[in-house]
């Protein structure tokens, strides 16, 4: 049994038009998204902005709903859960938001903001052991516990992310959704909070859903990457393998978009994307960006393909994979 | 050329002013990036803002030193002048794609007004030269782009009309400050592009800000990498990533993660920058430094290495030699 489950995830949403409305459309935000984490395993979902990868994530937590598809925690359906019923479930499954400036409430000391979901989940401790629990967990995450008398603008971003990370951990769930968790961050920050997920993930066992644009970070954190790409997703396999050997021509622009490594390979990006825009309504979304678009991928479906024999576990939504 | 001499600042605060940037000096030739980089906090934006004097509407305070763009002192400028200095012969990108541009009004009255602010010219040719701008940073259509608000424009598109308006007073210096930083992957790789060969084919001097090696390594020609309010090394780009001397250069360079190794702890810079005032009295890195000695107790001279080969690169650390 998998920890987590998704299946057929879709969600459209309103939007363009006139300031009251005149000539909106549905834009297809999330198609027939499917994947499952298994206990103390990280899935990285990488795309752009308006990829859909937020979205999805932020189905999985039930912020939103879909409008098909089913999710499973733990061999359940959750998908129409609601009140009682979905906040227990939710003691298994916590988020972290990308913005630590945005997600602290600004006016609560962090004691309160850490504890909060041990008021709901484990309403049998008292204040004193709700402290002692807030305590462990900062300090878990690197914090000193006397953090827990302050607010949250007498800390940097870093260690704002770090009690953003102590908030989830507190109710001790199986799963974080860690929603561009290190993008607003230096890098040298960065590298100190994707070593603390890790360390983390080593003691407690956990399992990681990482939605980010970097595919570099995304290396340093995954086990398994999907990439979506205009609401679907258009590759997935081992990160190592995806790393290694692209098969969907997106993914490797994705990856060919990293600055270098040296100013000796600078402007090397090789086909980079062609434009900013251009998604195709029709067929595979990324032919018109795509250097090896043919004219039968006007008609394509948009399918993930499992790759060929012993790749078992890689597909790609590709006619031409490379 | 832009040069920064010996220049420090002092930021408010509560405790009264506490110095924030000490003693910098640097250069930027027309034709040539130099990248300023550091983590936040260490005063390189309040540096490069110094240029346009823009700090003084923050309360940030100039206790020494001094800007001079082209020969002419930016602090003996009148408010005139320097009106036609910022966004004329020096102009700014900045991080945020998403503040930048007032959203009330339409791409088009934002930048022609600009146009119209530094050079003299009618309704008609402002709007055909901010048409053209808009097409030369890659933007389709531009006619009907003018028509459009910055909330319907995807961030990189908003960034590029930015940059179309920093092009807009045909200046000879621009100042990016973190000007991919809020974008996806695959737009920072175009932004990138762009600014090379906007710089390239105008013969710009370009200050790069930014935290990130990589951007560096794309663009610039001169590096100096700063830490708590000082220039800790600097040199032409080719030596400071073959030969970095200063431990924070290569603390920041190995902790990127395009270079580290996967599935292994990243080489993090434990702690963090000190906060203005807050500055050890020897080598203010020392404290977060994986070889401090005794000897980085006492204050280091700025260029206390320098290389042998003559490049110009130096290093603030008395402990290059034994370290390499």
């Amino acid at each position: 049994m998998s920890l987590l489950r998704v299946e057929g995830l879709s969600k459209s949403f309103a939007s363009g038009g006139g300031l009251w409305g005149g000539g909106r459309r549905r834009v297809q935000a999330v198609r027939d998204v499917g994947f499952a984490i298994e206990k103390g395993e990280t899935l990285a979902i990488v795309g752009e902005s308006g990829s859909g990868k937020s979205t999805t994530a932020r189905m999985v937590m039930r912020l939103i709903e879909p409008d098909a598809g089913r999710i499973e925690l733990l061999g359940e359906d959750i998908t129409h859960l609601k009140g009682r019923g979905l906040r227990q479930r939710r003691r298994h499954m916590q988020m972290v938001f990308q913005d630590p400036y945005a997600s602290l409430n600004p006016r609560m000391r962090i004691e309160h903001t850490v504890g909060e979901g041990l008021r709901v989940h484990a309403p049998e401790l008292n204040r004193r052991a709700r402290r002692e629990r807030v305590a462990q967990v900062l300090e878990m995450c690197g914090m000193p516990a006397s953090a827990m008398d302050r607010y949250p603008h007498q800390f940097s971003g870093g260690q704002r992310q770090r009690i953003g990370i102590a908030r989830a951990l507190a109710v001790e769930p199986d799963l974080l959704v860690l929603d561009e968790p290190v993008s607003a961050l230096d890098v040298s920050v960065q590298a100190q909070i994707l070593n603390l997920l890790a360390e983390l993930q080593r003691e407690k066992g956990l399992a990681y859903l990482f939605i980010s644009h970097d595919l570099s970070v995304v290396r340093q954190v995954a086990d398994r990457v999907a990439v979506m790409f205009a609401g679907r997703i258009v590759e997935t396999g081992p990160i190592e393998a995806v790393y290694a050997r692209p098969r969907h021509p997106y993914t490797r622009a994705l990856l060919d978009a990293r600055p270098a490594e040296h100013p000796s390979r600078r402007g090397r990006g090789g086909e980079r994307l062609l434009a900013d825009e251009g998604v195709a309504e029709t067929g595979c979304a990324f032919r018109l960006r795509c250097p090896h678009a043919q004219a039968d991928c006007a008609g394509f479906d948009g399918r993930l393909v499992a790759a060929e024999a012993g790749e078992a576990s890689r597909a790609a939504a590709c006619l031409h994979p490379l | 050329m832009l040069e920064i001499e010996h220049l420090s600042l002092a930021v408010p605060s509560r405790e009264g002013a506490l110095p924030a940037v000490s003693d910098v000096s640097l250069s930027v030739a027309r034709g040539r990036v130099l990248g300023l980089v550091g983590e936040s906090g260490c005063g390189k934006s309040l540096t490069a803002q110094t240029v346009l004097r823009l700090g003084e509407y923050q309360g940030i305070e100039r206790t020494g030193g001094t800007v001079r763009v082209d020969g002419e002192d930016v602090f003996a400028m009148d408010e005139p002048a320097l009106r036609r200095l910022r966004g004329g012969r020096v102009s700014m990108v900045f991080q945020e794609p998403m503040t930048a541009l007032n959203p009330v009004f339409s791409i088009g009255d934002q930048i022609t007004e600009v146009i119209r602010l530094h050079l003299d010219v009618s309704d008609a040719q402002a709007k055909a030269r901010a048409a053209s701008l808009l097409a030369s940073v890659g933007l389709s259509e531009p006619e009907r782009l003018m028509r459009q608000y910055p909330g319907e424009l995807s961030g990189g598109m908003r960034q590029r009309v930015l940059i179309a308006m920093a092009m807009s007073g045909e200046p000879d210096y621009i100042i990016a400050d973190e000007p991919t930083t809020a974008l996806d992957v695959s737009v920072q790789a175009r932004i990138m592009d762009l600014l090379r060969a906007l710089q390239r084919e105008k013969g710009l001097g370009m200050l790069l800000v930014t935290h990130d090696f990589g951007l560096v390594a794309e663009l610039a020609d001169e590096v100096a990498v700063m830490y708590a309010g000082q220039i800790v090394e600097s040199g032409p780009v080719e030596d400071i990533f073959d030969h970095p001397a200063h431990p924070y250069t290569r603390a920041l360079m190995a902790c990127r993660p395009e270079v580290a190794e996967p599935g292994r702890p990243l080489p993090a810079i434990p702690g963090q920058v000190p906060a203005p005032g807050r500055w050890p009295e020897g080598c203010r890195f020392a404290p977060r430094c994986a070889h401090a000695g005794s000897a980085c107790e006492r204050p280091v001279p700025e260029r206390a290495w320098t290389s042998p080969n003559g490049s110009g690169h130096w290093a603030c650390c008395v402990r290059v030699e034994e370290l390499s």
